[in-house]
Parts: structure tokens; C-alpha cells; sequence
């Protein structure tokens, strides 16, 4: 870009920390007129947090160094010059839109106020422009969008509602933290094309912060990676890409999932056999008819499917199309009919009942849930919650047999007291978001369980260490045979560990057949949109 | 284990702070409100001071020494004679006969602080009643002759343990019906959140006024009243909370592994159910302080002859020219309820959790 102009942006040696901690350290960058510059890095890299304190965003966050805006100090300013900075010279736009949207106000009047506050408009005037700018984000009618709530519009639509107001002011500099992240995979490409096309038109520089560096190959005219609050490698996107210098930034470029698995066979002993699963929700009825019975919503209808040992069934969908409602059902955790057998066994309805057969069929079906902060109660010692099991299914153990086989189930998972002291005296929060996943993989294996069912397990975590948990799901495949349920919207997932896949939409299974057919030759067309989505 | 998996990335965190429980590090943050802390330290020493107020405040000695033999009044009644008076009544250590007798060589009495005990009326007193602060009595008595800080230091004794009991028992209830409701849901949430609407639009001044003239008043019948009412408030905020908690993924996971409902509400999800709880509890003593006192204030509290803080008030009201009683009475209280809702605001500072801790 125009490097030989004067920088818009110049950051240097700027530190943050919360507490006497700190979490940026010396960050310097420099970003010239209409650049776009991608600050790439894992959660806790500290990226969210330089972007938030150029406009001393942070409450209670101690900051230094330097941040010249036109050689102004944005870190020297008063709370007052600051406040004209703000959403004037530089806009910021968010990762999740529905909270950075005011629920109480129409899209229109939103981006309106700015238009008022900031470039003097009438209100007529201001929402004329309002519409035009909403429009310019690519979203349909914005004419009748403009007079819509945040809660009518869509994710995607959001986002782009929220980009309206942001270049409602003409800022010089837009900060997008993380724009796509809270988007389905479809929408993510389309939405950096549209940042793309408005930083052409309006000449801003826009500092994209993001956790995905395939993302930013397109989009991004340089790349700066951080870890540990610190940028270790700063490149022009070509380079970066073709020449990674630093290690981490190889580590972070080389993260797609391998396939690493025993081939499917045919022969292999039926782990869950299902046919015709039905499982309902009451919802209430309107009326007077609503005192006296209930309604009901069939979150999945008629699903048939075949898990074998050894083998990986995945089951994919958006969400809200029942693939989670399927795993619990398959869990015992929901109540169901049809027929659904665990090895032979059906669930003994209600399956929600712990009867003697639902027990033992509990511990051949265990569960790794998505989001490793919830999975795990904070106010339990790691050796609580990976004995729970054996509390419940072999309460005959001592403590101390117990602890051996704790330390076992966690060695199984590579978590060891050499590598963390005291390691069953810890405490979940004292892990990162993949030894967390850990531990609940190590939770459900101390059964010994022949099926896991895997409630998107790796969705909450950032691509490098998503690679790491897959490829020890896999060995702990390879070397006991389990068979896996895998819930999962993610298609790189799928490819990496599927040997069935089983494709939901609105509670029904529109499509099912091997990896290699679904992926390969999608029929039904949600499918083709689905893989469509997962290649881009 | 075969080398295909990268050991974990992140470093362990440090070792110092390994293994403390989310309890220790909320200490650990409110320990760091200062406010709160010595808040905390003063209340417990005054709670301390008023378990041994016989021994800081009696109008009995605590040893004596009569003619060559040990008696412990504490503990005994000596009749008068005993110390060489005319009468089998107990003895009156006020007494100037008595004390000139404890006087003599070679006998001695070893006295507390403070020579008067809750409801000690001095017979021999110089002053009428009410009589102000004087080297006698240190904050001055109260309308029937009676020393106001042993008045005090009883009834603070009073106060405090009714509110820790009336605290406890309605903690205990909240917390029950709380979890139960918020852990079935559905019908029996429905079921008990009507009942809680009827109980609570229940008139309690009146039916405290009511039960006190039909039933003897009494302590425990006061905590048996307040405590059928007392619970509500919290429960709710339980409930909720099992509402929210119980849907978490951790009790799911439990529930997958066949853990009974009784031990997944005990071991998962009451501990973290807790935080409002624990915040709550400075403020319900502190309001179940206030409840007592004002009942006593109305002379519907605690039955006559019990150190109170609201019989005081209402003597001080009643005799507005005897400063000294109204002002203790209402200093004592005002650095009680301070002191409770300083704790109050440290702890909910210490649980909340987005405050970070370093």
C-alpha cells in the first residue's frame, strides 16, 4: 500500500495488564491510510486486548507506551478528547452484535443518532442516510430492515447493521474485533468481502483482529501474529503465508486436522442401533386449549442410524437442527421412542430414570461436551470430577484404588502430576481451554466406555489445539476401538474423523452414507450448501 | 502412549497457586478489602468479648478469698451469711457491708471489669435513675437503675446470636426449598412458588402481635415466628440459580454418568448455587438485628428481664433528657449493622466473579 505516506496509526511499545499481570507487552505496529493490517493470534494472545485499549476501552487496565493517532497520543488524551475520537476518527465494530446492539432501539435509529451526533444531520435526513448505509452493508430492503429490531435480524445481518453504524461516522480507522467469529462458516468469507469493498470505497485503514489466519489471507495487505501478548512475526501477507518465519506462526498455519484413522469395517460389532428415533418437546399450546393439554415439538423425527465399533459417525447440521437433541437422546438424558439399542440393550423408557439397565448402559455411553468452561464444575478438584464415575459405578473402591485409576484415566489423556504439581488437587479454571477438554475426555473414559458421544468438542477452541485433541480422540480410537457420535457443524471436522456421516436439518436426517460419499457427492442440496461453505 | 500428541502447550501455571479452591481465592480477594477485613475482625472480637461477657461484666466476683477459704460466686450462690451477714438470701456483692468485709486483711475479691451484670440494679446507688455516666457506672444506668454497658454488652450478646440462629434457620430453609424447586422444575416449581405467593402475602407483624399475647413470649418462639417468614427472599435466589445451573453441561455430564439426583444437587450444583447465598448473609443478620430490636422496641420482642437493644431505645425515647441511654443504644447498633454490611460488601466484592484476583 502507500507505505510512503505518513502513518494513520503508530503504536509503540505499547504494554496492558489487569492487576499487576500483564498481557500485552511491548506491542508496536504501524498502520498507513486505507491499510488493512490482521492481528492474529490465539485466545489470551492479548490481540482483543491492544485493540480495546488504543481507545481505552478497558476499565481497570493499566496501559503504556504509545499510540499516535496523526502523531496525536491517544494514550495521553482526556477522557473528553477521547470520547471525540471515539466512533468519529475510529469506529469499532465487535464479535457478537446482539450485545453490541442496543435491544431497546430500531437498527434505523441506532445508526440514525450516530448520523446526528456526529455529522449534525436533521433526523430526517440522518435516517435517509441511515437506510443508504444500510444498504451499502449488502442487507435486503434495508429500507424495512432499518425499522426491524436487533432480535428480528440475523446473525450475519447483525453484523452488517453493526458495520453501518460504525461507517456511519466516516472513520478514518475502523477496529473489527473478531467480526466473524460469532457467524456460521458461510457468512464469515462474505462478510470480510464486504469489509473489503467498503475499505476500497471509503479509504479507511481497518486493524482486523481475529484468532483464524486462513481468514486473513484474502483480506489482509499484512499480517502481525502474537502469542503471549507479544507480535512474534509481522510480515506483508504474501510473505507470511509462503515464508512463516517464527515457529508459532508454522504452528498456527499448519493446524487443519489430520486423518489419522482405521479404515471402516463393515463387519464390526453394532455399538448403537437406531431406527425410526423419535424424540418430542412439549410446547405450549395457545388458548384456552393450552390449560388442558400440551403440544408437542418433534426436535427429531424418524432418525435411523448405525454406529460400529471402532467407527466415527458424524452427525451434522446447523444449529437448531436437532443434532444435539440426538446425542442426548442417545445418552439417556432425554426420553425417546423408537427403537434405540446401546449394544443390544434398549434404554429402559423413561430413560432419564437411573433403573439397574439404564446404570449399565451408562457406562458403556459417555460424553466430551463443546464448551470446556461449563463441561466442568468449578468448585470440584480435578480428582472429584474425573472419580465421579467410578463413585457411581464402583463405589466399592477406596480412595486410594480410586486416585490410582483417576491418575490413570488422566495419564490416558496426557495430563500428568510431573508436567502440573498437584495435579488432582487443582482446580478447572487453573487449565486452558484444551486441558480442559482433556479432563472431560478423562472423565468419560474412566468407565471404560465402548461409545463417546462427542457434543461438538472441539468448537470452543482455537484451531492448534483443536488439531491436538483430535488426533488423541483418534489414537484413544486406534487403540480401544470406541466408537464415536460426533456432533459437529464443522466440515474439516468431519473429514478428519468421520467414517459414517449423517446430515440433520429441522429434526430430520436428510442425507447419511459413508464419509467419502456424503463429502464427495453431496445429493440433497442442504448438504452441497453445507460442504460448499466448509471449502471456502 | 504413543508420541503422536504434543504435550500440552501451555505452561503450568505457577506453582504457588496450584491447588486453591475457588473458596480459598474468594477469601483470598476479600481479605483484600480492607474495610471488610478488619470489619471482620472487629465484629468477631466483639462477638468473642460478649461470649465471655460473665466474666467482663458481673455484678458477682469472680473468685474470692473469705477467711482463709476460695469461693467462685461465679458459679455458686453464696447466701449472705456465708460472708458474715444476717440473711440466707443470696448474696448482694454491691452491698457496701459486703464489700467492707471482703475488705479486711487477708481477704480479698478479684472483680470484673465491670461490676454490674445485665439486670444488677444497684440498691445502694447515690443517684436517682436514670443516673448519668459516672465513675460507678460507665455509661450510666437506665431508668430502673440497671448499667447501661452491661445492658449493652448482653444485649448485643443477645442480638448477634438470635440473628446468627435466625440467619441459620433461614438459610437453611431457603436453601432446601430453593434447590428443590429449582432443581424438579415444572410442576413442583409451579406448586411452590403459589404456596410462596400465599405465605408471603401474609400480615407477620400481625401474627407476631397475635402469637405474642396468646403464647408466652419467648426467644425461641420469636425465632420460630421469623423464621416461618424469613426464608423466602433467599430461596428464590437459589432457585434461580439451580434454574440456571442445573441446565450447565457439568450436571448434564453427571447425569450421563448416573449420578443420583440427591448427590448431583449436593455435589455439583449447590456449590455453586452458593454466591448469593454467602453474599446475603451479612445483610440478613444485619436485618434480623434490626427485626429484633425493633419488635423489642414495640415491647413485642423478648420477653421482660432479657438484655435488649430495643427495650433500651424505647427507654431512651421515653426518657429523651437521659442522653446516655439513647446515644450508647443507638451507637452499638449503628457500628453493628456498619460493621455487617462493610463484611456485606467485601464478600459480594470477594464472590463476584468477574473481579479479578492477581
Amino acid at each position: 500500500m502507500s507505505a510512503t505516506s505518513t502513518p494513520l496509526l503508530q503504536v509503540q511499545d505499547l504494554s496492558a495488564g489487569f492487576a499487576g499481570k500483564p498481557v500485552v507487552r511491548g506491542v508496536s505496529f504501524v498502520l498507513y491510510p486505507g491499510e488493512k493490517l490482521a492481528l492474529v493470534g490465539e485466545s489470551g494472545s492479548g490481540k482483543s486486548v491492544t485493540a480495546l485499549s488504543l481507545l481505552r476501552l478497558l476499565d481497570s487496565a493499566q496501559i503504556s507506551g504509545q499510540a499516535l493517532l496523526d502523531g496525536r497520543n491517544l494514550l495521553s488524551f482526556s477522557e473528553r478528547e477521547l470520547r471525540g475520537v471515539r466512533g468519529s476518527d475510529v469506529a469499532m465494530i465487535f464479535q457478537e452484535p446482539m450485545t453490541a446492539l442496543n435491544p431497546l432501539m430500531r437498527i434505523g435509529a441506532q445508526i440514525a443518532e450516530v448520523l446526528q451526533l456526529k455529522q449534525g444531520l436533521a433526523a430526517k435526513a440522518a435516517w435517509a442516510q441511515a437506510v443508504e448505509l444500510l444498504s451499502a452493508t449488502g442487507i435486503p430492503e434495508p429500507a424495512q430492515r432499518a425499522q426491524a429490531w436487533p432480535h428480528q435480524l440475523s446473525g450475519g445481518q447483525r453484523q452488517r447493521a453493526m458495520l453501518a453504524m460504525a461507517l456511519a461516522s466516516r472513520p478514518r480507522l475502523l477496529l473489527a474485533d473478531e467480526p466473524t467469529t460469532a457467524l456460521d462458516v458461510a457468512l464469515r468469507s462474505q462478510m470480510l468481502a464486504l469489509l473489503s469493498d467498503l475499505q476500497r470505497q471509503t479509504g479507511m485503514a481497518v486493524l482486523l483482529i481475529t484468532h483464524d489466519l486462513h481468514l486473513v489471507r484474502r483480506f489482509a495487505d499484512r499480517v502481525a501474529v502474537m502469542q503471549h501478548g507479544q507480535i512474534v512475526e509481522q510480515a506483508v501477507t504474501a510473505d507470511l503465508f509462503a515464508r512463516p518465519e517464527h515457529p508459532y506462526t508454522r504452528q498456527l498455519l499448519d493446524s487443519t486436522p489430520q486423518r489419522q484413522i482405521v479404515p471402516a469395517q463393515d463387519d464390526a460389532a453394532v455399538q448403537i442401533a437406531a431406527e425410526g428415533l423419535r424424540v418430542t418437546y412439549p410446547t405450549a399450546l395457545p388458548g384456552i386449549r393450552g390449560w388442558f393439554k400440551k403440544g408437542e415439538f418433534a426436535a427429531v423425527q424418524a432418525a435411523s442410524f448405525v454406529l460400529r465399533r471402532g467407527q466415527t459417525l458424524a452427525v451434522v447440521g446447523e444449529s437448531g437442527s436437532g443434532k444435539s437433541t440426538l446425542a442426548q437422546a442417545v445418552l439417556g438424558l432425554l426420553p425417546s421412542q423408537g427403537q434405540l439399542a446401546i449394544g443390544g440393550q434398549p434404554w429402559q423408557q423413561p430413560a432419564t430414570r437411573n433403573s439397574p439397565a439404564n446404570q449399565a448402559l451408562r457406562r458403556v455411553v459417555q460424553v466430551v461436551f463443546q464448551d470446556p468452561f461449563s463441561a466442568l464444575s468449578p468448585r470440584l478438584t480435578v480428582e472429584a470430577i474425573v472419580g465421579e464415575g467410578l463413585r457411581v459405578h464402583a463405589p466399592q473402591l477406596g480412595p486410594e484404588e480410586r486416585r490410582q485409576r483417576v491418575l490413570h484415566a488422566l495419564a490416558e489423556v496426557d495430563l500428568r502430576p510431573d508436567a502440573f504439581p498437584g495435579l488432582l488437587e487443582r482446580y478447572p479454571h487453573e487449565f486452558s481451554g484444551g486441558q480442559r477438554q482433556r479432563l472431560a475426555i478423562a472423565r468419560a473414559l474412566i468407565l471404560q466406555p465402548q461409545v463417546l458421544v462427542l457434543d461438538e468438542p472441539t468448537s470452543a477452541l482455537d484451531a492448534r489445539i483443536q488439531k491436538q485433541v483430535l488426533a488423541l480422540l483418534q489414537q484413544l480410537q486406534r487403540e480401544r476401538g470406541l466408537a464415536y457420535l460426533l456432533i459437529t457443524h464443522d466440515m474439516e471436522v468431519v473429514r478428519a474423523m468421520a467414517h459414517q456421516v449423517l446430515v440433520m436439518k429441522d429434526g430430520a436426517v436428510v442425507e447419511s452414507g459413508s464419509v467419502e460419499s456424503v463429502l464427495d457427492a453431496p445429493r440433497h442440496p442442504y448438504t452441497q450448501q453445507l460442504v460448499q461453505a466448509g471449502l471456502q | 502412549m504413543s508420541n503422536s500428541i504434543e504435550a500440552p502447550s501451555h505452561p503450568a501455571p505457577a506453582a504457588s497457586k496450584s491447588g486453591v479452591s475457588p473458596a480459598g481465592r474468594a477469601w483470598q480477594r476479600f481479605a483484600r478489602n480492607r474495610l471488610g477485613f478488619y470489619s471482620l475482625l472487629l465484629f468477631v472480637a466483639l462477638v468473642v468479648l460478649s461470649l465471655g461477657a460473665e466474666l467482663a461484666s458481673n455484678d458477682r466476683p469472680l473468685l474470692v478469698r473469705y477467711q482463709g477459704q476460695f469461693y467462685t460466686p461465679l458459679w455458686q450462690d453464696y447466701p449472705e451469711t456465708t460472708f458474715g451477714g444476717d440473711f440466707q438470701t443470696p448474696t448482694d456483692y454491691l452491698d457496701p457491708f459486703i464489700q467492707a468485709q471482703l475488705g479486711q486483711p487477708g481477704n480479698w475479691a478479684l472483680f470484673a471489669p465491670n461490676r454490674y451484670g445485665a439486670n444488677t440494679i444497684n440498691y445502694f446507688a447515690e443517684q436517682p435513675n436514670p443516673a448519668p455516666p459516672s465513675r460507678a457506672n460507665w455509661l450510666g444506668t437506665d431508668e430502673r437503675g440497671r448499667d447501661m454497658l452491661a445492658q449493652l454488652l448482653y444485649g448485643f450478646r443477645v442480638s448477634v446470636w438470635f440473628a446468627l440462629a435466625l440467619t441459620a434457620v433461614g438459610v437453611l430453609l431457603g436453601v432446601l426449598a430453593g434447590a428443590v424447586q429449582g432443581f424438579f422444575g415444572g410442576k413442583v416449581d409451579l406448586a411452590f412458588q403459589r404456596f410462596i405467593e400465599i405465605w408471603g402475602s401474609m400480615p407477620e407483624l400481625y401474627l407476631l402481635i397475635i402469637f405474642s399475647a396468646v403464647l408466652s413470649p419467648s426467644i425461641g418462639l420469636l425465632l420460630v415466628l421469623l423464621s416461618l417468614f424469613g426464608w423466602m427472599g433467599l430461596s428464590d435466589y437459589v432457585r434461580a440459580e439451580f434454574l440456571r445451573n442445573r441446565q450447565l453441561d457439568y450436571v448434564k455430564a453427571a447425569r450421563a454418568l448416573g449420578v443420583s439426583n440427591g448427590a448431583i444437587i449436593w455435589r455439583h450444583i449447590l456449590p455453586n448455587s452458593l454466591t448469593p447465598v454467602v453474599t446475603f448473609l451479612p445483610f440478613r443478620m444485619s436485618a434480623a438485628i434490626l427485626a429484633l430490636t425493633s419488635l423489642d422496641f414495640l415491647g413485642l420482642g423478648v420477653p421482660p428481664g432479657t438484655p435488649s437493644l430495643g427495650e433500651l431505645l424505647a427507654q431512651g425515647k421515653n426518657n429523651v433528657d437521659a442522653w446516655w441511654i439513647s446515644l450508647s443504644t443507638f451507637g452499638v447498633l449503628v457500628l453493628t449493622l456498619l460493621l455487617l454490611t462493610f463484611m456485606g460488601d467485601a464478600l459480594r466484592d470477594a464472590l463476584d466473579p468477574r473481579k479479578a484476583d492477581a
